[in-house]
């Protein structure tokens, strides 16, 4: 008992939030454990952004616990253990980058050496400039090195890469892992599946306020029975479409996709109708499919 | 380098709002939109309506009066464009938001405003009197510079509040312009531009409930200037005018934010 509460960055206890008669947040449970890294999926409106407003204090439960650290977010001492990006926080266009870490550096009692943070978030050579001046991506970068300035032992990160290249995303993505490898935990909001895919070590799946799912990513993954299957055929669509055990099926070129629950029936079926079939593949679902599956069931 | 030489330094809540004053000047400094009418507008009026056109006739020493006046002028701005334009741009663009869930000490935020507002009211006061002892042929015994400076400086804080009311109830694109329909007319209303004296009676039968004009009295009082009602009025009524509108503005940050 003692262990868990030691381990435990932030916590939600059947915490709930209202706004008018919507429920953002239907009362659930929510643990970030020190060194791990989160994601907290779900579609638009199903109350990740609030959970993460509850954890920093930005607004106020009207049912259950908010914990940070073990204390109330509100707390500065139990806030200066936690960096934070959140998904729009447009800074003064008027400010250089050097001016903007120093500042946010002063928040914290013993801060990352603004040379190491800055080449970490990979805005060394932009430290000089006017945040107004930069690019999307290079804002973004700015709003990662500000996050880790703390060295913070738990960090917040909603939609970090949204308006990223490929590049600059996997930059991030392994500094990320980095800061959670050097011990950090790491509570990440996101829309893309790919990466809680790539980072997470535990995932938990919103819905309309609720809980829906919570585990490894494997977990997750292994709660759907859907597999995707790929060949080159000359069947129709329709045709395939027709048996029992297909869930979906379209063409793609001369590409044939088809999820199902019961792939081996299906392939020795499509192996059976076309002889000329080629290059089969066959997936197991991925994270996207799993989280469409659990939030259909949910809704 | 410079990054090298400035790391690790000792945690301190002086440095923190230290800092944050610093970055809230030079980002305001640097905004050409709001530095340029700021510290040029009052001197320009002062140069012209003071200087070259000034009424040279009867009592009415033009010089000294619109020191005064367009010190108020002046020292408005940073109040209300420097809280009210800042603030409505950090609350739409999430800077406050980020800033609420950041460990900044819960005062800083405004402390850096207010000081920000203050530097630009002191630069302001500097201008308007080199420009009055010397073109001007202003002169005025210490006392009263001295008694000017402080109802310049301090003259800020209700505008800071109407300005911080206003950034917390409309966006940052509407900002300027509703606070250049407060500002403009206010500042005629009050007598800022031209005494009170000549503007019709029901101009001066309202003036009172312009914080402007409350301010606008202390200074001419300040540098020897007649004055309509007693300083401690003025003072109150300032005063009342300031929690007022740091209420109105409490209560829409606690809706808006």
């Amino acid at each position: 008992m003692i262990d868990a509460k030691n381990t435990c960055c932030a916590r939600l206890l059947a915490a709930g939030k209202r706004y008018g008669n919507i429920a953002a947040l239907d009362g659930i449970d929510l643990d970030v454990r020190a060194g791990e890294l989160l994601a907290l999926l779900g579609p638009n409106g199903a109350g990740k952004s609030t959970a993460v407003s509850l954890l920093l204090g930005l607004t106020e439960a009207d049912a259950g616990e908010v914990q940070l650290f073990g204390q109330s977010p509100h707390a500065l001492a139990a806030r200066r253990r936690v960096g934070v990006m959140l998904q729009s926080a447009g800074m003064p266009d008027t400010l250089k980058v050097r001016e903007l870490l120093a500042q946010t550096r002063s928040y914290y009692p013993d801060p990352l050496d603004a040379a190491e943070c800055a080449r970490i978030a990979g805005i060394a050579d932009l430290l000089d400039r006017r945040y107004g001046k930069l690019s999307g991506g290079q804002q973004r970068r700015v709003q990662f090195a500000l996050a880790i300035c703390g060295k913070p032992e738990l960090l917040f990160l909603d939609e970090p890469t949204t308006g990223l290249d490929v590049e600059a995303r996997q930059a991030l993505w392994s500094a990320t892992r980095a800061l959670v490898a050097a011990g950090s935990a790491v509570l990440l909001t996101t829309h893309y599946l790919e990466e809680a895919e790539a980072l997470a070590d535990r995932v938990a799946v919103l819905a309309r306020g609720k809980l829906v799912a919570e585990g490894s990513v494997r977990q997750i993954r292994a709660r759907v029975a859907q597999r995707r299957i790929r060949c080159v055929s000359a069947l129709k669509p329709e045709t395939i479409g027709a048996w029992p055990e297909v869930r979906s099926v379209w063409r793609d070129g001369d590409r044939i996709e088809i999820v199902t629950d019961s792939a081996e029936m299906v392939v020795r079926q499509l192996l059976f109708e076309d002889s000329a079939l080629c290059e089969l593949e066959v997936q197991r679902a991925g994270l996207a499919e799993a989280f469409v599956e659990i939030t259909r069931e949910a809704a | 380098m410079n990054a090298i030489a400035i790391s690790a330094p000792r945690f301190s809540i002086a440095r923190c709002y230290a800092l944050e004053a610093k970055h809230e000047f030079l980002r305001l400094l640097r905004a050409p939109s709001f530095a340029v009418p700021t510290l040029l507008f009052p001197p320009m009026f002062y140069f012209l309506f003071a200087v070259l056109f000034a009424n040279r006739g009867g009592d009415f020493n033009a010089g000294i009066y619109l020191l005064a006046t367009y010190g108020v002028f002046g020292v408005m701005a940073p109040g209300l464009f420097g809280f009210g334009v800042s603030v409505a741009l950090d609350r739409e663009r999430g800077w406050l938001t980020l800033k609420r869930a950041l460990p900044m000490p819960p005062g800083a935020y405004l402390a850096s405003k207010l000081a920000m507002a203050m530097l630009f009211a002191a630069t302001i006061f500097a201008v308007l009197a080199l420009m009055a002892t010397t073109v001007g042929g202003v002169t005025l015994p210490t006392t009263a510079w001295v008694r000017l400076f402080f109802v310049e400086i301090f003259g800020v804080l209700p505008f800071c509040a109407i300005g911080l009311c206003i950034g917390a109830m409309i966006s940052g694109s509407a900002a300027p312009a509703v606070i250049n329909l407060i500002y403009l007319p206010m500042s005629f209303l009050s007598g800022l531009w031209m005494p009170l004296t000549i503007l019709p009676g029901v101009v001066r039968e309202i003036a009172p409930l312009w914080p402007a004009f409350h301010l606008g009295q202390l200074a001419l009082g300040a540098v020897g200037q007649p004055t309509s009602g007693m300083a401690l009025v003025h003072v109150a009524a300032l005063a009342g005018f300031t929690v007022l509108f740091l209420a109105l503005a409490r209560r829409a940050l606690i809706r808006n934010a």
